[in-house]
């Protein structure tokens, strides 16, 4: 297996180059394998690990460890809905439940059209405007209601802008 | 009118709210109208409840505009920019009008979040106009010594704002005498305590005094490298750190010989975290940086002495670093103005949970816990009844409503049983169930626990199985006495923070609401109405109409009666889920 670049090679050795052991590399590696490919595989694994000098099973250790890291593949648009304290005193799990019975998927599957996969997750410190959610690591959406979120949902499906 | 300007509030927060947005639709119409106005961009200045905030500055004065979406936008231009008549209805806070949120703004003295909200995060020029960087120009100029830093660090009353509250000056002299040639310094970014957020809104909004605060703390304990270990879950934190980090190495703040001063050298990286709670321990924070999985270890060594790849590491939190500039620059004095007797300065606190005010406010220590829910939170949502206020996250612990005198200092907090932590205020109204309130935190600290000690491990699960049998209408006699002996256990047979914690939420509630323990398990009720398993749905004859909705809709055909005649709820058949509840259009149903 191939899965870096030239440049993405490069990236690597800057990124060994900033520490005195090349393990400390492997969280950074492993977020560039999970940007290009959704999601973290077996094969990927192996790969990190001839790539850094580091055994499989530290690896698959750190993969499952840490919450971020996706071992299976998630949808295209991945839904993180926070169900911890503030969110839950405002209707975390009510809108998690929702989102779950619309797409009809349970924490961290994901539909059949490959589009969504719901995942609960602790707190991403939005919590003065709670509930929230985010998508894909990336974008806030807050103070979500049924209604609201059903609409995000949609627009995602349509290809509609949020 | 050419020195008017028009800020755009850009935090995580306003971005949800559709600041975006309207920062496009301001930057459209200036252009497609020739309007003469400068449109700049900031963060969060605290009042998310309000998001999307745009500030007008003019010659009249300041407006802060809150709620405002595309529509509004419009309208502030016409209004406002060309017709110069502020729209009043509009504004939260200006110094032309009295605000009904001036008691929001009256009761806070901003030292941490001193610039967000008002400079361009993104912009060293913005930081530096504000004062920023005088703090290290002044140790440059001024030839301060490492040790006079230390000296006024200390005397400043400055302590930990990550939670434990340790001096910072200590920290740093101790630091300061390992005489190794290598040493680190790790700014702890790792925000995980649910319901706090003032880190991000520091990191989002104000990145550059970060960078600031560790520079100095470098140069005052003899660091060469630093790192800031920040959670992934914070993207736009990140991505305004990296820009932030290379303003600062143009302009000679990071790198070699800094400031002229020969030999001090020093540089830092951020590196991203994956998702740990536990990763804010840190000794579980150096393993992560190392690659590891982030477990913590035994102490001793500690970190200042074996730490970061074995090198003395010196480790503080966002919020305390953010401090150290605004200190070198006004002294320790000011600083320690501020405060009790034992805690100096200001803190910043998220409001959260049942609040109106949703957001950060940052106050002097020593107002108290009362103070900052109805002053300026502005009280509870739909003026339910306050219950308690969880402090201090899963580690902390609840303060009930008749402790609220209580004044926010790091010891009255502890001797409630609760903890500073860093700083989140989840505030709990009537209608939340304290019993339920610890289950749910006993199953976050079981999930997040790393798994190294077998109490916390083991320990942690087998009380939120008493605690969800409790919820659940199945609690024994003796299960109280079971938590609370579980608890110390736990608490003596931890390693780290989490463990050593993980009990505080079930032992406070049952130091205060040891009534509603009491409820669930001998009577089988939850005095809250909130734990479904023990709830009682009831027909209430003289308003049903027998429209036969809720009998439609009942799953296990639980209710029976004819139409246009009263139904009646089976209790042996009822699952409590609530069904006819919901749909009863004639609020005949009474749950209890």
């Amino acid at each position: 297996m191939q899965l870096f670049d030239g440049n993405e090679l490069k990236k690597v050795a800057e990124i060994k180059a900033k520490y005195p052991e090349s393990k400390a590399a492997l969280l950074p590696v492993l977020w560039m394998v999970q940007e290009k490919q959704g999601w973290i595989s077996q094969e990927a694994m192996q790969y990190v690990g001839d790539l850094l000098g580091i055994p499989n099973e530290h690896i698959l250790g750190v993969v499952t460890f840490y919450t971020m890291f996706n071992n299976k593949p998630k949808g295209k648009y991945h839904l993180q809905i926070c169900t911890n304290v503030s969110c839950m005193l405002r209707g975390g799990y009510e809108l998690f439940n929702f989102v779950s019975d619309k797409l009809g998927i349970k924490n961290n599957e994901i539909t059949d059209d490959g589009m969504f996969t719901i995942e609960e997750v602790e707190c991403l410190g939005s919590c003065g405007t709670s509930p929230m959610m985010q998508v894909n690591n990336k974008d806030y959406y807050e103070n979500l209601t049924t209604e609201k979120v059903e609409n995000i949902i949609n627009n995602f499906k349509t290809g509609h802008e949020n | 009118m050419a020195n008017t300007k028009v800020i755009v509030g850009l935090g995580s927060c306003g971005i949800a709210a559709g600041a975006g947005k309207v920062y496009d639709e301001l930057l459209r119409i200036r252009e497609a109208d020739n309007l003469d106005f400068e449109l700049k961009k900031t963060s969060c200045i605290g009042m998310c409840f309000k998001e999307p905030l745009v500030e007008i500055i003019d010659d009249t004065g300041s407006y802060l505009y809150g709620e405002v979406d595309i529509k509004k936008a419009d309208e502030i231009l016409e209004k406002h920019i060309q017709n110069f008549s502020p729209i009043k209805e509009y504004i939260v806070k200006s110094d032309k009008y009295e605000s009904v949120y001036k008691n929001y703004f009256d009761g806070q003295v901003k030292i941490t979040l001193r610039n967000c909200g008002n400079i361009n995060p993104e912009s060293i020029d913005d930081y530096e106009e504000s004062g920023g960087y005088e703090a290290i120009k002044k140790i440059g100029n001024e030839r301060i010594s490492a040790n006079e830093i230390i000296k006024t660090i200390l005397d400043s009353g400055l302590r930990g704002r990550g939670g434990g509250g340790f001096p910072t000056g200590l920290k740093w002299k101790f630091a300061n005498n390992n005489r190794s040639k290598d040493k680190y310094i790790i700014c702890n970014a790792d925000e995980g305590d649910p319901g706090a957020f003032m880190d991000r809104s520091v990191l989002e909004g104000d990145p550059h005094s970060e960078l600031e605060g560790m520079i100095i703390g470098a140069y005052s304990i003899g660091a060469t490298e630093g790192v800031i270990y920040c959670r992934a879950e914070y993207p736009l934190a990140i991505k305004r750190l990296n820009i932030a980090i290379i303003q600062a190495r143009e302009r000679g703040y990071l790198g070699k010989d800094i400031l002229g001063i020969e030999g001090f050298d020093f540089d830092l990286y951020i590196k991203e975290g994956a998702g740990a709670f536990v990763c804010g321990e840190e000794t579980a924070l150096i393993a992560s940086v190392e690659g590891e999985r982030g477990m913590p270890r035994k102490r001793p060594p500690f970190p200042a002495v074996s730490g970061l790849w074995r090198k003395p590491t010196n480790i503080n939190n966002v919020e305390t670093f953010a401090n150290i500039p605004w200190i070198i620059v006004n002294g320790a004095l000011a600083y320690a103005k501020y405060g009790t007797e034992k805690s100096k300065g200001t803190k910043v606190f998220a409001l959260t949970g049942k609040i109106k005010n949703g957001g950060l406010v940052e106050v002097p220590m020593g107002i108290t816990i009362k103070d900052i829910i109805y002053k300026l939170g502005g009280g509870i949502i739909g003026d339910k009844k306050f219950k308690a206020v969880q402090l201090g996250g899963p580690s902390g612990g609840c303060i009930p409503e008749y402790l609220s005198h209580t004044i926010v200092d790091y010891d009255s907090v502890n001797a409630t049983g609760a903890i500073m932590g860093s700083g989140g205020m989840v505030v709990m109204d009537e209608t939340t169930c304290m019993v339920d309130m610890a289950r749910f935190f006993l199953e976050f600290t079981c999930k997040e626990s790393c798994g190294k000690c077998t109490y916390c491990r083991v320990g942690t699960k087998r009380m939120l199985e008493i605690l969800t049998r409790i919820t659940q209408g199945e609690g024994k006699d003796g299960d109280i006495e079971k938590l609370e002996e579980l608890a110390y256990q736990i608490k003596d047979g931890s390693l780290c923070g989490l463990g050593q914690t993980a009990p505080n939420p079930v032992l406070t509630t049952i130091k205060y609401f040891r009534d509603e323990y009491e409820a669930h398990i001998r009577d089988k009720k939850c005095p809250s109405v909130y734990c479904k398993k023990l709830l009682t749905y009831e027909i209430i004859e003289e308003k049903c109409t027998g429209c036969m909705v809720c009998k439609r809709g009942c799953p296990t055909k639980a209710i029976t009666g004819e139409k246009k005649v009263p139904h009646i709820i089976h209790q042996e058949l009822c699952i409590q889920c609530g069904d006819c509840y919901s749909k009863c259009k004639f609020d005949s149903i009474k749950v209890f």
